[in-house]
């Protein structure tokens, strides 16, 4: 469960750059709530990600994950809760590092680093499993160097590893924006399996307007900083991209050619 | 300059290479803690100048009030870790950029060196104490052997921990910091760690260095980055063209100091070239820029635009030719 309780966050205050990124905004997430996030450019969603992982600290307010306070934890320990995809697929693995290294790296997320062997056999054969229900065929590569991946598989891998270890919450930031449409699909359809397999809390942004429709079981709209709708259940299957651009014409907010074109 | 050929002893070439070979191999234990932190951390650090002088210093100054030769190496190891801690700390807490936290903890130990020693230089006295690593020539063979063994003790060091889980984290940060973090790894942490372990082997080197040539001097790191930069570079070089694919992680280490080892083969044979001496350090900076231009001109050869536009000078004129003959 996520609970986010009125956070706000100023960049560059009191400059002429200043920039309300986030203005008081609170919502909470139950248990296995799949909540896709939209808005325009510098509507505040990359900024959300950014104050639950603990990027930077916020100017106010408090992030709790399933009963904890995490609003003061470093981005490091805060790791610990998260699964984070992002949108650049070179972000999200160390590319000159091998597959099963890069898995290994995850699978110790909020956990003590000793000197152990840093890959065992016995996770090698696991995560061989878990590659190959994937279906990229990377389940015979798992000692290739990641930087030699598709930015597809490099997405799918990061997916992969962020969810190794069940995390308490899912972030996916845009992380399908940098793909082609079809590989983009295909990392979709692989993160509505995991994140429904394992019942996971997650918190999707997307620019795509028909993608924050179609999954998911719930959808909160951001223009400047705050939360301009918030719909769930059967009334978010119900929503059609007109419904959602009306909405955000009535609150103010301009519509971005990329959000009107997909 | 038939004169000047004339001069050139092949014999004394000969008498000079075991030296060279001894440097080359105590060196290769500085340039794998370069190695560490430039190629592993990505982290320029000019500490070792330094920390080399360091290492020295303390090794010498102990030897002199009579602890054993092998205990004052481990104590400049010690200190070389408190001097890369200083580096890492400077960098990570305090938020200095990475090349200027190891110019500013480099010229503090200067100081610190001099009041280490109390002057400039220190002797060892020949005789007071025999030394495991000396250039003495009649136990020459033994420092060399003795140097071997350190150097791959070393490597299997560096090879196991690297591949411990921590060493698994400082490699993920040296190549992606956001991603560490992501995965929670505390990266500062990771990047202090790994500049004190370097900073460590580079003392330890010093100490063996001042063993070896029986004294150590406040200015006897000057220049070693570029030394240790040089065996890493002229190793990745070598190993690149000898191994190709099949270059694994061990090899890239131990062609480390097979760089070192090639440096100082180089440099004795400069030398006997009758090659001023006073020269060296412009013929060090010109070989490492030499070896450090190679990748690229590699990748230069086939992809750059004078490359193109010779390629298709060459394309155009072809076919001017055949219309011609058309």
């Amino acid at each position: 469960m996520l609970e986010i309780r009125h956070i706000s966050k100023t960049f560059n205050p009191g400059t002429i750059n200043e920039k309300k990124a986030l203005v008081d905004v609170s919502f909470t997430l139950n248990d296995g709530d799949f909540c896709t996030v939209i808005g325009g450019n510098g509507a505040g969603k990359s900024t959300i990600m950014n104050a639950v992982s603990g990027v930077w600290p916020v100017d106010s307010g408090s992030i709790w994950i399933d009963g904890v306070d995490v609003t003061t934890l470093p981005e490091h320990k805060r790791a610990a809760y998260l699964g984070r995809v992002f949108q650049d697929p070179m972000t999200g693995t160390a590319g000159d590092m091998q597959i099963d290294e890069n898995m290994a790296l995850a699978a110790r997320r909020g956990k003590p680093r000793g000197l152990r062997w840093g890959v065992t056999k016995a996770e090698r054969q696991k995560y061989r499993e878990e590659l190959a229900k994937l279906d990229l065929g990377l389940e015979n590569r798992l000692t290739a160097k990641v930087g030699l991946l598709s930015g597809g598989q490099r997405q799918a891998l990061t997916l992969l590893m962020a969810t190794l270890q069940k995390p308490h919450l899912l972030l996916l930031d845009e992380h399908t924006a940098a793909l082609d449409p079809k590989t983009a699909a295909k990392v979709l359809a692989a993160t509505d399996r995991i994140v429904s397999e394992g019942h996971l809390t997650t918190l999707m942004v997307t620019h795509n307007m028909r993608d924050a429709i179609a999954h998911g079981n719930r959808l909160i709209m951001m223009s400047n900083g705050q939360i301009i709708y918030d719909v769930r259940g059967e009334d978010k299957k119900k929503l059609h991209v007109e419904d959602l651009l009306r909405k955000f014409e009535e609150a103010g907010g301009e519509v971005s050619d990329r959000m009107a074109l997909s | 300059m038939a004169a000047y050929f004339a001069s050139l002893n092949p014999v004394a070439l000969w008498n000079a290479a075991p030296g060279g070979l001894a440097q080359g191999l105590i060196w290769g234990i500085m340039a794998l803690g370069v190695y560490f932190t430039f190629r592993i951390l990505n982290f320029a650090d000019m500490t070792c100048d330094g920390s080399f002088a360091l290492g020295g210093a303390v090794a010498v100054m102990l030897i002199l009030g009579g602890a054993n030769p092998w205990l004052a190496i481990l104590a400049a190891f010690a200190v070389g870790l408190l001097a890369g801690f200083a580096t890492g700390i400077l960098h990570t807490v305090l938020g200095i950029p990475d090349i200027l936290a190891g110019i500013l903890v480099q010229i503090s130990l200067y100081s610190i060196n001099l009041n280490i020693m109390g002057k400039a230089n220190q002797a060892i006295p020949v005789g007071q104490s025999t030394m495991p690593f000396t250039s003495n020539i009649r136990y020459l063979g033994q420092t060399i052997a003795l140097t071997l063994v350190c150097d791959v003790v070393i490597i299997l060091i560096l090879y196991w921990f690297l591949g411990t889980e921590v060493g698994s984290a400082i490699r993920a940060t040296g190549i992606n910091e956001h991603m560490s973090r992501a995965q929670g790894i505390p990266t500062g942490k990771m990047k202090v760690l790994t500049i004190s372990l370097s900073n460590g082997l580079i003392a330890l080197c010093g100490a063996i260095i001042a063993e070896y040539q029986g004294f150590a001097d406040v200015k006897m790191g000057q220049g070693s980055i570029v030394i240790g930069l040089a065996a890493v570079i002229i190793g990745e070089v070598l190993s690149e063209a000898i191994c190709g694919k099949r270059l694994t992680f061990m090899l890239r280490l131990a062609f480390t100091i097979i760089g070192a080892v090639v440096y100082y083969f180089v440099y004795v044979f400069v030398l006997w070239l009758k090659f001023p001496a006073d020269d060296m350090k412009l013929l060090t900076a010109i070989v490492v820029a030499i070896f450090l231009a190679v990748p690229h001109f590699q990748s230069a050869g086939s992809n750059s635009f004078r490359a193109l536009a010779r390629r298709n000078a060459k394309a155009a004129k072809q076919q001017q030719k055949e219309e011609h003959h058309a």
